[in-house]
């Protein structure tokens, strides 16, 4: 996917200011990147579920949150989720690790399984990012969730493909 | 089984007065027995941020947040000792943060007061859990356990002003018969018009709130 150095420059068109989440193997180092940035602040959480109350509270603020955690984290946010998207109605947006997907032929991974039915079943528009050149795709789907007031989410392919 | 506390000096609502009484322009964020007894006792401050209905343990993410994004303004969060114990990592996440505008106000009755009463995990044990201690180890820049009236009422003022992030740890009477959360407006309505208020601008645009009253406990 994209590199560290890309990814920032991304996130900085996007007027993310504040990114929030947990790394996995794939983000690892685009936490290294955000860590340093000047124009992003990195807020790292202990658990996914935190990074939507803490969205949430940037978002009320006036930030530009971004949520960047793996599908994995999805699982985990339930609550958290529901809480800051529905009761309180906060349009955040997520890039979300989709582990294993370029494996997906092979891989008996079963966040295959669940990964997308669970955003089905949460009510969250997504788009699904399968390689670096779709970033437009992304883009316009966080303008496009920006521009509407609804949450969103970024599910970006993982694996070694 | 352990029991929850019988007995502590202070009172939520007496505590909270203090709080009030103090809080300036400071943004105040409550949740579960804190939102229940703020919105009971005090008319609205465009500055209050009400968190219900919650999702447990994540009201002080919450305050984080709001530190991060406005940090010329002092942020207030209160929150239970089973909210915390919910997502104790939240400690850690705060310290690592390290807004200096951000204070943590723990109400500890060693209870979940709002479905009963019913004792906490570490309510009762020996050694008692510190949860000033575990906030100090966690790396917050100031750390204060307080279980009477008078101290609180004549410290609140100078703590919640302290180079943060502050945790302020209240040991208070658990009230199980308190009842829940008033009736209130909806919750996305409520947001709205405190990020208005925050900003200082038109709300951001939100999707449309579904109506949820009386609102929902735990």
């Amino acid at each position: 996917m994209w590199t560290p150095a890309e990814i920032r420059t991304h996130l900085v068109d996007m007027g993310v200011t504040h990114v929030t989440g947990v790394p996995d193997s794939t983000f690892g180092p685009w936490f290294d990147e955000l860590r340093t940035s000047s124009e992003i602040r990195l807020v790292p959480v202990c658990r996914e579920g935190e990074a939507w109350g803490v969205a949430a509270g940037l978002h009320l603020g006036g930030a530009i949150p971004l949520v960047l955690i793996q599908c994995t984290g999805l699982f985990e946010s339930g609550d958290a989720l529901r809480n800051m998207l529905y009761d309180l109605g906060l349009p955040l947006y997520a890039i979300i690790g989709y582990r294993n997907y370029l494996n997906r032929a092979a891989s008996s991974d079963s966040t295959l399984r669940f990964t997308e039915p669970i955003l089905l079943a949460w009510g969250i528009d997504y788009v699904l990012i399968e390689s670096p050149d779709q970033i437009g795709l992304l883009k316009d789907h966080h303008r496009n969730s920006r521009r509407d007031a609804v949450p969103g989410v970024a599910l970006v392919a993982e694996g070694r493909g | 089984m352990p029991k929850a506390r019988a007995q502590a000096p202070i009172h939520l609502v007496q505590a909270l007065d203090v709080l009030s009484e103090v809080r300036e322009n400071a943004v105040v964020v409550t949740s579960m027995g804190s939102a229940r007894e703020w919105v009971r006792r005090f008319d609205p401050h465009p500055f209050d941020f009400v968190h219900v209905p919650s999702s447990m343990g994540q009201t002080p993410a919450i305050g984080l947040g709001i530190a991060l994004a406005q940090p010329a303004r002092r942020v207030i969060t209160c929150v239970g000792d089973g909210s915390l114990l919910m997502n104790l990592g939240c400690l850690a996440t705060i310290a690592a943060a390290k807004p200096e505008n951000f204070v943590l106000i723990v109400f500890d009755n060693g209870a979940y007061e709002v479905t009963g009463g019913q004792p906490t995990p570490v309510a009762g044990g020996a050694p008692q859990f510190d949860f000033a201690m575990t906030a100090r180890a966690a790396g917050f820049a100031e750390v204060e356990s307080l279980d009477n009236l008078a101290d609180w009422r004549n410290q609140a003022s100078q703590l919640i002003h302290l180079p943060g992030p502050v945790c302020l740890v209240l040991r208070v009477q658990a009230n199980p018969s308190a009842g829940p959360v008033d009736r209130l407006p909806p919750a996305g309505e409520r947001a709205r018009a405190f990020a208005a208020a925050l900003q200082g601008d038109d709300a951001p645009r939100h999707p449309p709130d579904s109506s949820q009253s009386p609102e929902p406990g735990t």
